[in-house]
């Protein structure tokens, strides 16, 4: 243990893959139930609750912080709920009223009362990783870095809160309906969630501050949505991926000499549009591929439903021949080549004499016939 | 001693100034048309995402002129716009999560290319962070030209596009319809935020610009139906919020200007949400006592005449316990109310106790309409 926080490299990465896995947990049922900006707005406006909490108790690092920076991150998200249920305006809009407000409001107080604290906006904004590991308090023998203290117990409620109330979060995600109707009080849960996501975020913004907290909110489990359908399955890509970025970011930003919960942050990002991408299975490529495979298939189809109708006919010597397609199909001479290379090879027709007549195969026929008299499927 | 005028005319707090009000009404115009489209939130991510692109325009540069910043701005603005759109045509994320992804991190690569220019010592790099809440005392006529040129611009799109635009906001589909490039359309109007990101980041900065954009316009949709109206008035709150963000930040000096701007801001909308003629909260919460009142009143005074009917003469006074258990609530505040509308008078108990009330022939006439009007609406 003495050994692991004398490494300072390792302890800076394990903070950043408890922030990512703490923020990510949460963010799973954010980003599910379409309510992801309000750890952007959270973000943001517990610097209200922190500059208030800091005004009456006079220390940055006061355990109230957290209640101050809780009610003002719940606080957010009633007026915004407020605003918009009023129907005054748009929800989107009611959450970009209420929360720059409230952050205009903490930077003036900074401004005012608070200049010479170490409470300035920037670092709020930004956070500097690369110092974390010197605030230390005793743990029994040892001197545990703050942050490595605050975001192991964050984590670690975060982790019990999603594993206790797994059941009831998915119900009120994906159906808050019905889990209203059994009784689960799906809103309850919800502020519960966004109360959750204001400690982390005070817990985090020491370490990496406001709005790249936000990323690890949102990016990790939007990343891990696009690759996989299963919910516990999102929230295990999720905190992989939060690992990842903060091993994978924390070398790229000692490589670059950048700020290093930055570099964490890009690289989730860059994580995401690789899962964008490649994906197997919403990936864009592969979406592309299976477009590019079904357009082949269906030409082929055609192929076989234009020989099947005319195959019995007078006109077969002139409508299955290579040049018909070019005619009737309006196919350019290069797709007609490709479409009957490709029917050839899958076995369903064979084209004698070569590059001649075309022929249905006994399978091809079938295929034929399964499109144009699907209900008398053999 | 130094007089209003003096400050007024003082070199920076004019630059200020006038930046501000250049500001405040371009964002107001712009910002209509990205509240009207529910697109208030891209007005953050895009804000965010110009911090990159200063970075960029730096590094490109290798100075510090508002010029190249803002034109880096600008692109990567409009390559933040695309990423969202990407995201939510392409992916199965909703636009919440789309938005949300890329604020924060094309943010995070701002943060990162910031950090790499300082720890790079390039020179002239220094307080290109003050982008991030904006330094209005560091505001120079060049970039005041600069301001102004884009708001020439972006005020220049809206007005020579003008029909065009109101019809994409509010009918995309006929416009399609139409045969319109509507694509391209909303593209234009999408890349005008960022316009407006761009002409904000000297005055308020990147984190707290999204107000400017949401704040005038949404302060002015609370006044009018009108889009003519709302463009104006919301140019209007927006330039308001400017100058007197600028004048209340020249009462002590380290007040920032841009906090105070959106503080403005917000404090237009929070008063017309409030007070605004038939939307505003007030005003609903009078209008709604208003019709509370006449309800009460008018089934007041039908519970009476149906009661002196009962009795033969519509003259005959009822006792005021009687009009409450016909009425089914306590009468007498609507009773009070109705006599000094000369509807009702009290008369003192010809026998038993209590307050006796009668209609004069006013409020006959008036009971006599209402159950009239009752009767042909159930005929109906």
């Amino acid at each position: 243990m003495g050994a692991f926080l004398d490494n300072v490299d390792l302890v800076i990465i394990a903070i950043g893959a408890l922030v990512g896995i703490s923020a990510s947990l949460l963010g799973t049922f954010l980003v599910l139930r379409g309510a992801s900006l309000y750890s952007d707005a959270i973000s943001h406006s517990i610097l209200l609750g922190i500059v208030l909490v800091y005004l009456i108790s006079g220390d940055v690092h006061s355990p109230y912080q957290v209640v101050g920076a809780a009610l003002a991150g719940l606080a957010t998200v009633y007026l915004s709920e407020l605003l918009g249920a009023s129907k005054r305006v748009k929800q989107d809009a009611a959450i970009g009223l209420v929360f720059p407000a409230l952050f205009a409001l903490a930077v003036l107080l900074i401004n005012l009362y608070a200049r010479d604290v170490h409470l300035d906006e920037h670092a709020v904004l930004l956070g500097e990783l690369a110092f974390a590991w010197l605030d230390v308090v005793p743990v029994g023998s040892l001197e545990v870095p703050r942050s490595l203290l605050t975001m192991g117990i964050i984590t670690v409620v975060n982790a019990l809160f999603v594993t206790l109330f797994y059941k009831e979060l998915k119900l009120a995600v994906f159906d808050a309906g019905l889990a209203h109707a059994l009784g689960l009080k799906p809103r309850l849960l919800f502020y519960a969630l966004l109360l959750l996501t204001s400690v982390t975020a005070v817990g985090a913004f020491d370490a990496v501050g406001a709005i790249l907290f936000v990323t690890f909110v949102i990016v990790p489990p939007a990343a891990a949505y696009l690759l996989t359908d299963r919910l516990w399955l999102v929230l295990l890509g999720g905190c992989l991926i939060a690992v990842m970025s903060s091993v994978l970011g924390f070398h790229a930003a000692m490589y670059l000499d950048v700020s290093i919960g930055g570099m964490m942050a890009t690289i989730t990002g860059l994580l995401l549009a690789l899962a964008f991408l490649a994906g197997p299975r919403y990936g864009l490529i592969a979406r592309f591929l299976r477009l590019r495979q079904q357009r082949v298939q269906a030409h082929v189809r055609m192929l076989l439903v234009h020989l099947y109708t005319h195959e019995h006919e007078a006109e077969a010597e002139m409508e299955n021949v290579p040049r018909a397609l070019e005619h009737h199909l309006r196919w350019s001479p290069r797709l007609s080549r490709a479409v009957t290379a490709i029917a050839q090879q899958q076995g369903l027709i064979t084209v004698e004499p070569a590059g001649q007549r075309l022929h249905l195969t006994e399978q091809g026929r079938r295929m034929a016939q399964e499109v144009l008299e699907p209900w008398r499927r053999i | 001693m130094e007089t209003v005028w003096d400050v007024l005319t003082d070199f920076t707090v004019r630059n200020a100034l006038l930046g501000a009000l250049l500001l405040g009404t371009l964002s107001g115009v712009l910002g209509t048309f990205a509240v009207l489209r529910e697109q208030s939130l891209l007005g953050d991510a895009l804000s965010h995402a110009a911090l990159p692109g200063i970075c960029i325009g730096f590094l490109v540069a290798g100075s510090r002129q508002l010029w190249p910043l803002a034109l880096g701005a600008l692109v990567v603005g409009a390559a933040a716009a695309w990423c969202v759109l990407l995201l939510t045509r392409h992916s199965r994320l909703k636009s919440d999560a789309s938005v949300g992804v890329v604020l924060s991190t094309f943010f995070a690569g701002g943060t990162v290319l910031l950090t790499y220019i300082q720890n790079q010592q390039l020179p002239g790099q220094a307080g290109l962070d003050s982008f991030l809440f904006g330094q209005a005392a560091a505001m120079l006529p060049s970039d005041l030209w600069a301001m102004g040129a884009v708001a020439a611009v972006g005020i220049g799109l809206v007005l020579v596009f003008w029909k065009e635009f109101k019809l994409v906001t509010f009918d995309p589909g006929f416009a399609r319809s139409l045969g319109w490039p509507v694509r391209l359309l909303e593209g234009v109007l999408t890349s005008m935020i960022a316009l407006a990101v761009v002409i904000g980041l000297q005055m308020v900065g990147v984190v707290l610009m999204v107000a400017l954009i949401i704040a005038p316009a949404a302060a002015a949709r609370q006044w009018t139906q009108r889009l003519e109206t709302m463009v104006l008035l919301a140019a209007l709150f927006g330039a308001a919020s400017g100058a007197a963000g600028t004048l209340v930040s020249l009462v002590r000096p380290g007040l920032a200007t841009g906090p105070l701007i959106v503080l403005c801001a917000t404090g237009i909308a929070a008063l017309s949400l409030l007070l605004a003629p038939r939307r505003g909260v007030v005003w609903r919460a009078v209008q709604r006592r208003r019709t509370r009142a006449e309800v009460e009143s008018g089934r007041v005074l039908v519970d009476l005449l149906q009661l002196a009917r009962a009795h033969g003469d519509e003259n005959y006074a009822s006792a005021q316990g009687m009009i409450n258990a016909v009425y089914g609530a306590d009468a007498q505040a609507t009773l009070v109310r109705l006599e000094k509308e000369g509807l009702v008078r009290p008369v003192a108990p010809e026998h038993g106790t209590g307050r006796h009330w009668h209609l004069t022939p006013a409020g006959q006439e008036a009971a006599r309409r209402l159950l009239e009007g009752r009767r042909d609406g159930r005929e109906e």
